[in-house]
């Protein structure tokens, strides 16, 4: 049952990633891609991680992808307006593109293979669980992560602002 | 537990009745609720309000429901056709989708077996809900947009930044709700506040914050702006007609009346009251108590729309950036401090 549910969501959200890549209209784009991070949500759902998923559905579907449309609309994009690239530059960014997945494919591959957690454990994903692991093993790396968002806080303030001479 | 052992089992009938009876107060009392804004208007106004279908015009929801369904269902030749098919139903699913995990009641006793008053108890379930209010803004934005009509882009634009920066406020808030109650399901936080403990009494400044983004987040006046028939006529809805205005019309009033459970439950103590034990009456009285403060806050929600002006569009977004989130932010910390000296 499990695995049926995970082809099916598998299934969902390679295709509507593929069709997000695809579609000519921007706007569709978003859209598919907001249905990619449903499809992914469930994954979570499925390794119980009930926070991460709906953590994940705030961010980038309630958040990110908000934006992401909201820009398309101000700037009117459509698909009249897609620049259309040559054959050439096509081809160029294909071999980059797959030069880059076989890069990470072996770098992966070869990599530290992380042991499988334990998923039959439904308490692993649980908010207490999650907050004592990341204020215990992992303090460091998330203070980092809370530093780095700060400064991209104000990054973003400073670039946002008209006038630098404050 | 296995998923496969569910099916067939009393628990998928249980739960699939529960979300069908859940679905049917939702519409019903969204129904009503247009009836009631309109009656509450005319009181505040001096008027009689709706009278004609039926005793003092109670039919007048059905009326309108009749006539969303038979008028002409006009698309715009320039629109988007799928996407602005698509948009209302969005918006009224992510609005129904809310009412999932809040809890209306501790058991209902009915043929000797225990029906928990919940669908379900998610324990992030105060996160569901303010993850499902975040995709309210795209019924919005897409249905303007798709409309391809210039006031319904400036209403959806309007509509979606003031969502997106009233959030912000709200989870602020939120923040501190959940420091102070040490949980975020809706279920553990509505027995925390037995008798008169309600979280009011710790979360004054929470609290206004929390309706005021509450206010904003379903459009309703004096944060209406989306819909400032002066200067956009109808606003991201202009170009909808019959029962996809319908739609959005009434997603609105449900989004008012889950806005109003949830704060009834954060704040107010959820199916407690002083001296009313909410399992007695079989389990009744937990749900009657839950709906009693629910239509109070709906009816303060009329209240201030019928008592305050609109507000201008800078004013508005002033009030979210400068005011609401330094706010939330400061009640933050008194909060942590507080939890730091007293404990909970």
């Amino acid at each position: 049952m499990t695995l049926a549910v995970f082809l099916a969501l598998a299934f969902v959200s390679v295709l509507f990633a593929l069709l997000m890549v695809f579609t000519k209209n921007p706007v569709h784009s978003v859209i598919y891609l907001i249905l990619t991070f449903f499809a992914i949500a469930g994954q979570y759902v499925l390794l119980n991680a009930q926070f991460l998923a709906v953590v994940h559905i705030i961010v980038y579907a309630g958040a990110i992808m908000v934006l992401f449309l909201f820009v398309l609309m101000l700037l009117n994009l459509n698909s009249d307006t897609e620049p259309v690239q040559s054959t050439k530059w096509k081809l160029g960014a294909a071999i980059a593109g797959g030069s880059l997945l076989v890069t990470l494919v072996g770098a992966l591959k070869g990599g530290i293979q992380l042991s499988m957690p334990e998923v039959s454990n439904s308490q692993v994903g649980l908010v207490q669980n999650l907050g004592r692991v990341l204020f215990t093993d992992f303090v460091v790396p998330f203070e980092i992560a809370g530093i780095l968002f700060l400064a991209a806080m104000v990054g973003a303030v400073l670039v946002g602002k008209r006038d630098l001479n404050v | 537990m296995s998923v496969l052992l569910l099916f067939g089992s009393a628990w998928l009938w249980e739960k699939s009745i529960m979300v069908l009876v859940l679905f049917v107060i939702t519409l019903t009392v969204a129904a009503y609720a247009t009836y009631g804004e309109r009656k509450i208007a005319a009181f505040l106004q001096d008027r009689i309000g709706p009278n004609r279908a039926g005793p003092y015009g109670l039919f007048q929801p059905l009326a309108d429901g009749v006539k969303m369904f038979t008028k002409e269902d006009f698309r715009p030749n320039a629109a988007e056709r799928w996407l602005y098919i698509l948009a209302p139903g969005a918006f009224m699913f992510v609005a129904l989708m809310t009412s999932a995990v809040i809890p209306w009641g501790t058991q209902l006793t009915l043929f000797g077996a225990n029906i928990s008053l919940q669908v379900t108890d998610l324990n992030i379930g105060i996160l569901y809900i303010l993850g499902f209010t975040s995709l309210g803004v795209y019924g919005i934005m897409i249905g303007g947009w798709s409309s391809n009509n210039k006031y319904s882009l400036y209403g959806a634009i309007r509509a979606s930044s003031q969502m997106i920066s009233y959030e912000l406020a709200m989870g602020l808030a939120v923040i501190a709700i959940v420091m102070l109650t040490g949980t975020l399901s809706l279920k553990e936080m509505a027995e925390q506040q037995a008798g008169l403990n309600w979280n009011i009494w710790y979360q004054p400044l929470g609290f206004l914050i929390f309706i005021t983004c509450a206010l904003a987040e379903c459009n309703r006046a004096p944060f209406d702006l989306a819909e400032c028939e002066t200067e956009l006529i109808g606003g991201y809805h202009t170009e909808y007609s019959s029962m996809k205005l319908g739609f959005y019309l009434f997603a609105e009033y449900i989004n008012m009346f889950i806005a109003c459970a949830v704060i009834a439950t954060v704040y107010f103590g959820g199916y407690n009251f002083p001296g009313i034990d909410p399992g007695s009456l079989g389990g009744l009285m937990g749900p009657i108590v839950m709906f009693s403060k629910t239509f109070f806050f709906i009816f303060v929600f009329m209240w201030i729309r019928w008592t305050l002006p609109r507000f201008r569009y800078d004013q508005l977004m002033h009030l979210g950036w400068k005011s609401l989130i330094p706010l939330a932010i400061l009640n933050m910390l008194l909060t942590g401090g507080g939890v730091l000296l007293f404990g909970k």
